[in-house]
């Protein structure tokens, strides 16, 4: 362990301000599930310095950088930077996280930090959708399309959020502009503690975007967006393009009067504040303001929301585990428990996550959490050609069994 | 690029290949195909696993990942899986795999997914031999050498 890089990440944290009045750990979700972890205990070991040698602790992988802790804290102390860095220490010592899917995804984002490989990248482009090689406004898919090929047995239909974020652009008339060159935005290697494979990434990233004269960049994934925002300019100093969320871009385009929405049936939904969004980057109001503009659509608000919402259990896909399933569990019932129709993610993994918590046997009573999950950007798009519908709960025990008599 | 590092049909190109075989089918298989003398081409390293259900799409990435030029995936013929349906999940999820690997430009035809039975010697020493020359034409892998690491 290099102490001068341990040292560092000690001061940035601002792990000397902590007063140990454990607040993190009251908010905390894993603490709550999991005792033997404390975000209290990993300042108190990190101050402990030398004889504490925190990057073969479990403790900085169980951590799901949800920054619960991060916004509680009445002196700023910053543990999901400290976590990351720690991971970054802990991966130069030989020590490896659990990856979910085995570590394919992050296998993936390597290889596309170190090769060039002509990627199709494109293939979701249907008929109608009006997309430029060079413009003002650059849509940033992200892995959209890999997502979809390694959870193809879960019809998530992932690059429909793509889709629909285009067709909203149209609608206002804009053509965005979509590159087959672009890669991974390293998020999950990035928390995985691989900074060199994020660095090669952020280079070519920063370049495709660059190439394309773009002003702005508009994200339908909170993560992207967070790794541009927060991690990329933290290495590369301000970037001369603006980069927004689609729901801070909807807002936008609703306040300058550019988008109407038309009748639709009525639904009422449940918005789950994913944490890159909302604690990350604080935007709370935006998809909120754009949900209220639609007429037909009620927002009814998790008990549990905006700062305080809970997580969706797994993050960077890692540690996935019976604490995630519990994790998921309680927002899943939460969410039924409000009565909507549907719970509305921005996230894409954020829903890759929840639908799998309720795909096979659950833990509680299948009644109590079988409510649809929907994508923000899907969401306002059907509202916008004025077909919404009630998305069915997938009967997905039907449709093994379905399965099997084949 | 430096000639040495051209891609491509270079001459004596010899590409590694690694073969995950499982325990009852295709490994006695190749060991059938071993006791017979039969030949095939030193390229092919076996890699014995219980059943071609443990071969996780991650395996074969990171193979890939660290040079490899091809994966070959082998197991019991369907309805013969010694666990009953691993090889049915080994094909699940080696068409989720293939269609990945075109997608992030690797391409699916550098992995195969093949069955052969314990009495099969011949055609593993066949495949061996075909899969070598398929590889071979297809040139090294275009990830050599830029592997870095990792998990």
């Amino acid at each position: 362990m290099d102490k001068e890089n341990v040292k560092r990440l000690i001061s940035d944290m601002g792990a000397h301000d902590c007063v140990e009045c454990g607040k993190c750990t009251t908010v905390c979700p894993v603490t709550r599930f999991n005792p033997e972890f404390a975000p209290r205990l990993v300042v108190v070991k990190a101050l402990a310095g030398e004889d504490m040698d925190l990057s073969k602790d479990s403790d900085i992988w169980v951590c799901n950088t949800c920054e619960m802790c991060n916004n509680m804290c009445p002196y700023e102390v910053d543990y999901s930077g400290f976590i990351r860095g720690m991971r970054g220490e802990a991966r130069r010592e030989g020590h490896e996280p659990d990856c979910t899917q085995g570590g394919l995804l992050h296998a993936m984002m390597r290889i596309m930090a170190n090769s060039d490989l002509p990627q199709k990248r494109l293939d979701w482009i249907a008929d109608g959708l009006k997309v430029a090689e060079k413009g003002d406004v650059f849509l940033f898919v992200g892995c959209l399309p890999q997502m979809d090929a390694i959870f193809e047995d879960r019809n998530l239909n992932l690059v429909e959020t793509a889709r629909s974020a285009v067709r909203i652009m149209n609608h206002i008339g804009i053509e965005p502009v979509v590159s087959p060159k672009e890669k991974c935005c390293g998020h999950d290697l990035n928390w995985a503690g691989d900074e060199k494979n994020l660095i090669k990434l952020m280079n070519h990233n920063v370049q495709v975007i660059k190439d394309s004269g773009a002003k702005t960049v508009v994200f339908t994934c909170p993560e992207c967006l967070r790794t541009f925002d927060l991690d990329y300019q933290d290495f590369l100093g301000d970037f001369e393009f603006e980069m927004v969320h689609i729901s801070e871009f909807i807002a936008r385009a609703i306040e300058e009067g550019k988008l109407k929405f038309p009748e639709n049936i009525s639904i009422s939904t449940t918005f789950h504040d994913s944490c890159r969004l909302g604690r990350h980057l604080g935007l709370y109001d935006e998809p909120r303001r754009v949900l209220a503009e639609i007429p037909s659509v009620e927002l009814v608000e998790l008990e549990k929301n905006r700062e305080a919402a809970t997580c969706c259990g797994v993050s960077g896909f890692m540690s996935c585990n019976s604490i995630s399933k519990v994790m998921q569990m309680e927002k899943m019932q939460d969410a039924k428990r409000t009565g909507a129709d549907v719970l509305v993610t921005p996230c894409p993994k954020c829903r890759i996550h929840l639908d799998c918590s309720t795909r096979d046997e659950t833990p509680v009573d299948k009644g109590l959490v079988d409510i649809p999950i929907m994508d923000f950007t899907v969401l306002v798009d059907l509202a916008l050609r004025g077909e919404l519908q009630i998305p069915d709960v997938q009967d997905k025990e039907a449709e093994k069994e379905a399965e099997k008599t084949e | 690029m430096t000639e040495a590092m051209a891609p491509a049909k270079e001459e004596g190109f010899q590409p590694s290949i690694l073969a995950f075989c499982c325990n009852w089918c295709s490994y006695a298989g190749a060991d059938l195909a071993g006791v017979s003398r039969l030949q095939y081409p030193v390229n092919v390293k076996v890699l014995r696993v219980m059943c071609s259900g443990r071969v996780d799409p991650y395996f074969v990435m990171r193979a890939l990942e660290l040079g490899a030029d091809g994966v070959l995936i082998t197991g019991c013929e369907i309805g013969d899986c010694h666990y009953i349906s691993g090889n049915v999940k080994a094909k699940e999820r080696f068409e989720r795999l293939s269609k990945l690997l075109d997608q992030i430009g690797i391409g699916s035809e550098r992995i195969r997914l093949e069955w052969i039975s314990a009495s099969d010697g011949i055609k593993f020493a066949e495949l061996m031999e075909e899969f070598t020359e398929h590889i071979t034409n297809l040139g090294p892998s275009p990830l050599k050498g830029s592997a870095t690491g990792g998990v």
